[in-house]
């Protein structure tokens, strides 16, 4: 590289309060080159993006633009700079259209009035610039993750962006939908276009990105061309060696005692016809496009939502529909898509969190069981490992793979055997992750059966024993876990889809 | 968010953290702040009669409060307090007067209509899908109406045992007994039970409550009914002050205890609320009434004070939840 950065980061520190959040670290952003940040959850990754965005000031080192030393006190000032981040959180207004949303501030006006064929004009020539077909007039909120997340690209990339932060955008995109993505950046990186990207797929870096800088409890560790072998980057990145990525022990005697058994379960419009058992000790991937119905059925399976016909059963007990209560009884855990939304309580401490399943049933005469909570919590957390201060800190303020351990533990303390998982290791990091496929291998080595979905196929791959796939809400195949390749899975998942395009 | 493990500050031992404090205890310290200013300015201030004046005003501000903080901590509003708080006292006096019921009777018979109100409130929220603001506006409307059909707009006396509530055990004003047994009550109720806890998740995150097996609706059904109990209670604390039940009793009511609540430092977001801090609350704006009208203050400009007051601790609350989450 020797054309001058468009951004570096020089020697910046930040502390909040006595805390130190980065050590005096350097990050350049190049015209025309990707530069991967690369940290487990905690490392200081947002922090430092959030300097380059406008959020936060550094207290200690420089921002240079253009090789001049500036200061960003504002996101708009970042924006005037030609800096647009795409962040981790949608930024969406999701009762505008997608129009509104994309020109949101920057919308056309004829005579002070809002242009509409204008505005619809500028945000479907946003949308065709990332290969987005969407009616520009739908609600965001009408539109599943994959795409809102689209729409905020879409968003960040009509302000004529110089540098573009990404943080983590592939985190709900399905491998399709990150190839668009990946395609668009091919496109604005041959365009001059910096971007600083960050992602917890290893396998991503080496697709996208130029040269990754590894940071690690806010220091940086190294520069290293993404061309690094993934051990070499996990290395890096947790200061240890993890053996394997996908450390799945199966049974080596086939179960036989099936757990969960459903059968020709429908739901107009949602999914179709399913059946298929669970058996003692499995694992059972489920794989398909965002959209396909994975979600809905293992809500519908969870009680969360009802269903038209069809039967669940666990181990011999059918299930009512949409009763959640009864599915948790039956040994039921539920670890819903959408961690902060659906799983926790954000603002109620790690041992309220851990005790929501158990509350009732743990109770003596309505009175909760405080004492038996704190202990039952204080050992799951150890177990589980659960990285925090005090038990009885807000859990927001945990780390995403921490706050998932912490959905995980709420069945631990339920005594649950068959959790239905959501994408279980969405948004959390390598070490992380193998430690919740560590929980997944002892819950079945215990007897207990899992059903996962995961959009990840190297997730589903590496830790099923079976993979169902599913498609437009129908089963399209199974596979045994020695059959099942990334391309047999895929060719599954979409063939009909691809078809009709 | 991924980098809050490493920035959640650890508890210093070593010297006293003053705004974490002030940002965690506002209201008690401008409470603390504003009586030293009231003894200092008033001679009027510091005596016995005074403070049990006091005691019997906050009565009804509180106990109202206590059943808002249930709503307010579950992520609700209740709009309809006031209005219930007479309807219930109104009711009462009616089943004692023109029922001819025994006064032991008139008085749960008056607990049972805020109760039921609070029912009908909960059921429209819950099962019905009104926002709780739009239920229990309707239940103010309503509740208000029926007062004044039932009294045809007049006062109606009570019974004894309702007047009772109003009167004195010992020397001890027997509002501020109820109120204290009000106090614990709720306080039990949100921290040591299931349902207490559970207001805490639906009022938190509903969705996530429900994931977890928690049964939502008959949760916030519940949690407007204890605030219809508490109502009435306090409109019959009330009434029995008065020995009659006012057609336009507790109007306005229910904005004092939800600032009385906000004041404690609950959020309107739902999730966070303590009695405690409720009670504080209410004491800040009874001592705060209280001392204005012993300094002359005219009760238009109170009302500009009050107002100030609310927004300060509002601004207190932004602060705070700013400090936790940086």
């Amino acid at each position: 590289m020797n054309a001058h950065p468009l951004i570096t980061l020089q020697n910046v520190t930040k502390t909040f309060g006595p805390v130190t959040v980065i050590q005096d670290v350097t990050v350049s952003v190049y015209p025309g080159q990707v530069q991967v940040l690369l940290g487990e959850n905690g490392a200081g990754k947002s922090t430092l993006i959030k300097m380059v965005a406008g959020v936060y000031q550094p207290d200690g080192g420089q921002i240079l633009v253009d090789g001049t030393v500036t200061t960003l006190p504002t996101t708009k000032a970042a924006e005037d700079h030609g800096i647009a981040t795409i962040h981790q959180e949608l930024n969406l207004v999701a009762t505008m259209s997608v129009a509104e949303n994309v020109m949101l501030g920057r919308m056309p006006t004829k005579f002070g009035m809002v242009d509409r064929k204008e505005l619809r004009r500028q945000a479907r020539a946003a949308l065709a610039l990332i290969g987005l077909d969407v009616d520009v007039n739908l609600l965001v909120g009408d539109l599943g993750i994959a795409k809102q997340q689209l729409v905020e690209i879409a968003k960040a990339l009509s302000i004529n962006a110089r540098v573009l932060i990404l943080d983590e955008p592939t985190a709900a995109l399905t491998r399709h939908e990150t190839q668009a993505l990946f395609a668009v950046m091919a496109d604005l990186r041959s365009r001059g276009v910096g971007m600083l990207f960050i992602s917890h797929h290893l396998d991503e870096i080496a697709e996208v990105g130029d040269t990754v800088t590894v940071i690690r409890d806010g220091h940086f560790i190294a520069e290293v061309p993404a061309s690094t072998p993934e051990d070499e980057l996990v290395k890096l990145m947790v200061g240890r060696s993890i053996e394997d990525q996908f450390p799945r022990r199966a049974d080596e005697t086939p179960a036989v005692t099936e757990v969960l058994t459903v059968t020709n379960l429908t739901s107009a419009g949602q999914f179709d016809d399913i059946s298929f058992t669970v058996r003692a000790g499995e694992v059972l991937g489920i794989a398909g496009l965002v959209g396909a119905g994975r979600t809905e059925l293992i809500r519908a399976i969870a009680g969360a939502d009802k269903y038209d016909t069809g039967t669940v059963t666990v181990r011999g007990t059918k299930l009512p529909k949409g009763d959640i209560k009864a599915a948790i009884r039956a040994g039921i855990g539920h670890v819903p898509e959408d961690r902060k939304g659906q799983g926790l309580v954000l603002d109620a401490s790690v041992n309220d969190n851990l005790g929501y399943a158990t509350l009732a049933s743990s109770a003596k005469l309505g009175l909760a069981d405080f004492t038996g909570q704190r202990r039952r919590a204080e050992a799951v957390a150890k177990t589980l490992r659960i990285r925090m201060h005090t038990i009885d800190q807000p859990i927001r303020s945990l780390s995403g793979g921490n706050q998932q351990k912490a959905v995980f533990g709420r069945w631990i303390i339920a005594a649950s055997t068959v959790l239905l998982l959501d994408e279980p290791t969405r948004g959390v990091d390598v070490g992380a992750k193998v430690e919740i496929y560590e929980l997944m291998n002892s819950i079945t080595a215990a007897g207990g059966a899992i059903v996962m979905v995961s959009s990840e196929l190297p997730e589903i791959l590496g830790m099923s024993d079976r993979i169902l796939v599913m498609r437009d809400g129908r089963l399209a195949g199974e596979l045994s876990a020695a059959d099942a390749t990334q391309d047999t899975v895929m060719t599954l998942a979409a063939r009909d889809v691809a078809a009709q395009r | 968010m991924s980098t809050t493990t490493t920035i959640t500050p650890t508890p210093t031992r070593r010297s006293f953290d003053y705004k974490t404090f002030l940002a965690n205890n506002g209201a008690l310290v401008g409470l603390v702040v504003l009586c030293i200013a009231l003894v200092i300015a008033t001679p009027d201030f510091l005596t016995g009669q005074n403070l049990l004046n006091i005691g019997i005003q906050v009565s009804t501000v509180a106990v109202l409060a206590f059943g808002m903080t249930f709503v307010i901590v579950a992520g609700g509003i209740d709009l309809s307090v006031g209005a219930v708080a007479a309807l219930s006292a109104m009711a009462s006096g009616w089943f004692f007067v023109s029922a001819g019921l025994p006064g032991w009777v008139a008085l749960l018979g008056g607990l049972a209509v805020g109760l039921l109100a609070g029912i009908v409130n909960g059921a429209a929220n819950a099962y019905g899908k009104l926002p709780s603001f739009i239920a229990t506006l309707a239940m103010l409307s309503v509740a208000r109406g029926l007062t004044l059909v039932i009294s045809d707009g007049r006062p109606i006396k009570t019974a004894a045992e309702v007047s009772f509530l109003g009167g004195n055990l010992g020397p001890v004003p027997m509002p501020i007994v109820v109120l204290v047994v009000a106090a614990l009550v709720a306080s039990f109720i949100l921290n040591r039970t299931v349902l207490g806890r559970s207001m805490y998740a639906v009022g938190g995150n509903a969705e996530a409550a429900r994931l977890s097996g928690l049964p939502v609706k008959r949760i916030i059904v519940t949690v407007f009914a204890l605030a219809g109990l508490f109502a009435a209670l306090a409109g019959l604390l009330l009434a029995g002050r008065l020995d009659s039940a006012q057609p336009q009793a507790a109007a306005g009511y229910e904005l004092d205890a939800i600032a009385a609540v906000v004041i404690g430092g609950a959020s309107l977001s739902g999730g966070l609320g303590k009695i405690s801090g409720t009670f504080i609350g209410a004491l800040v704006l009874v001592v705060i009434r209280n001392g204005l009208n012993l300094l002359n203050v005219s009760s238009f400009w109170q009302q500009v004070v009050i107002g100030l007051v609310i927004a300060l601790a509002v601004g207190a609350d932004v602060l705070r939840r700013k400090t936790r989450n940086s």
